[in-house]
C-alpha cells in the first residue's frame, strides 16, 4: 500500500478508541493511487459498528486536505479481524488501559481465553460478560487488582 | 437466481431487525446491569447486520434499506413468528436467544461458502461476531439450567412454549431447490438437522428436558408473511419517527 497515503491516514482515529489510528486498527484494506484520484478499500470492525461513516468521512477530509479526490469503498472482501491490529496498536491499547485482543483464532464459542489484567499483567481474571460499552469491548474482572477491565474482543 | 436469493436476503435481513428491535427492549430493563448491556449489543450487531443485508438487497434492485424496514407492513414481513413475540419475561428471552442465535450462527457458517460472493464475504464476517452471541446463550443455559429449582423450571417452561416457534425458523422456502441446486445455500432441512444437533448438545449439559422432536408441531406462516397480533404494533413503534418525518437525520 502507498506509504505517503498510509502516513496521512494516520491521522485518522477511531472515534470510539482514541490512541488508535485507522491503519493500526487495521480497517484499510488496500490503497490506490492513480494520478490525482486515491481508491481507499475499508471494512468496519463490527457489521453494525456506528462509527463506520464517521470514519469513511474523516479520511475523505484528510485527503481532501491534502489535495486529493478520495474514493472511499466499504467492502467485506477481507473481512476485519482483531489480529489485523498491528502490534503499536495492541502496545497503545494496553497503555490505554484496554486488555488486547488474544489470536482470535483460538477463541470458539465453548472457551474463554486466559486474558492479562492491563493494570498488573496478572492473569487472575475472569470474564464478565462478553459485551461492553462499544461492540468492540468485553468486560472483565481482576482478582489481584479487585477492579473491572475492558478487553478488546478478540474477533 | 434474484428471487430465490432476495426471499432468502429478506427472511434473514427481517430476522435480523425484529429480534434486534426486541433485543433492544431490554435496554434499561435487564435483571442484572451486565445483561442489560448484552441484550443492547446483541441488539446493535442484530440491527447492523440486517442493514449489511438489506444494503445488499438494494444492489438487486430492491429499495434502500431505510424505505425497506421502516415502510412495509407485517404482512410484508418475512421473518418468523419466534422473533416477534414479546419478550415476555427474562426466561423466555433467553430460550429464544438460545434457540434462533443457535440456528443463526449455524446459517451463517454454512454461507460463508456460497455462491453469492457478496453474501459468502458477509457471512464470513458476521459469523464471528455471532460467536460471542452463541458464547452468551450457552453460557447461561448452562448456568442457569442447571441451577435452582425456579430457574429450571422457568426455562423448562419457556423452551416448550418456544420451541413450535423454533422450529417455524426452518420453514421451508419455495426455492429451496434452487438455492441448494445454484449452492446459494444448503437448504432449511440441512440447517435444521445441525441445528437439533447443536441444541440437543446444549440442553444435555442441563437438567433441561427436550421433548421428542416428533411431538413438537412447527408453526409456520411468517416466512410468507403471516404472523402473529405481535409483529404490526412493534413496527409502528419502530418506525414512529421516520413516518413523521422521513427526511429527519437522527
Amino acid at each position: 500500500m502507498n506509504e505517503q497515503i498510509l502516513h496521512i491516514l494516520e491521522t485518522v482515529r477511531d472515534p470510539e478508541i482514541p490512541v488508535l489510528s485507522l491503519v493500526d486498527l487495521g480497517v484499510i484494506t488496500a490503497v490506490t493511487v492513480e494520478g490525482n484520484t486515491v481508491l481507499v478499500k475499508m471494512t468496519p470492525t463490527f457489521v453494525g459498528c456506528p462509527a463506520m461513516d464517521y470514519m469513511k468521512a474523516e479520511v475523505e477530509t484528510v485527503l481532501q486536505q491534502q489535495g486529493y479526490e478520495p474514493r472511499v469503498e466499504i467492502t467485506f472482501e477481507k473481512p476485519w479481524s482483531s489480529d489485523l491490529i498491528s502490534e503499536k496498536g495492541k502496545a497503545a491499547l494496553k497503555k490505554y488501559g484496554l486488555a488486547p485482543p488474544p489470536d482470535s483464532t483460538l477463541f470458539t464459542d465453548l472457551e474463554i481465553l486466559e486474558t492479562a489484567c492491563p493494570r498488573c499483567n496478572g492473569t487472575h481474571t475472569e470474564l464478565k460478560t462478553p459485551f461492553g460499552p462499544t461492540l468492540c469491548r468485553a468486560i472483565y474482572y481482576c482478582h489481584t487488582c479487585k477492579e473491572a477491565f475492558e478487553q478488546f474482543k478478540p474477533i | 437466481m434474484n428471487l430465490a436469493l432476495k426471499e432468502l436476503l429478506y427472511k434473514m435481513a427481517d430476522d435480523q431487525l425484529i429480534l434486534g428491535h426486541r433485543n433492544s427492549e431490554w435496554t434499561g430493563f435487564g435483571p442484572i446491569l451486565e445483561e442489560d448491556i448484552a441484550f443492547s449489543s446483541m441488539a446493535q450487531d442484530k440491527v447492523g447486520q440486517s442493514l449489511a443485508l438489506y444494503t445488499l438487497l438494494q444492489t438487486l434492485g430492491e429499495s434502500d434499506p431505510d424505505t425497506v424496514a421502516f415502510t412495509r407492513n407485517a404482512n410484508q414481513f418475512h421473518n418468523c413468528i419466534l422473533v416477534e413475540l414479546p419478550n415476555q419475561e427474562y426466561d423466555f428471552s433467553l430460550i429464544r436467544h438460545f434457540l434462533f442465535d443457535t440456528a443463526e450462527a449455524l446459517r451463517f457458517e454454512a454461507l460463508g461458502n456460497s455462491s453469492y460472493e457478496p453474501l459468502a464475504q458477509l457471512a464470513r464476517k458476521i459469523r464471528g461476531e455471532l460467536r460471542y452471541h452463541t458464547l452468551h446463550a450457552n453460557t447461561w443455559m448452562k448456568q442457569l439450567g442447571s441451577a435452582t429449582e425456579e430457574s429450571i423450571t422457568r426455562l423448562q417452561n419457556s423452551l416448550q412454549i418456544a420451541l413450535p416457534y423454533a422450529l417455524g425458523i426452518f420453514e421451508p422456502s419455495p426455492y429451496e431447490a434452487e438455492l441448494i441446486d445454484q449452492k446459494i445455500f444448503t437448504g432449511e432441512v440441512a440447517l435444521k438437522e445441525k441445528w437439533m444437533a447443536k441444541v440437543e448438545s446444549v440442553l444435555n449439559q442441563t437438567q433441561l428436558h427436550l421433548p421428542d422432536w416428533k411431538t413438537i408441531t412447527p408453526v409456520y406462516g411468517g416466512r410468507e408473511g403471516k404472523h402473529s397480533e405481535h409483529l404490526q404494533p412493534l413496527l409502528d413503534e419502530m418506525s414512529e419517527v421516520f413516518r413523521i418525518d422521513p427526511s429527519a437525520e437522527w
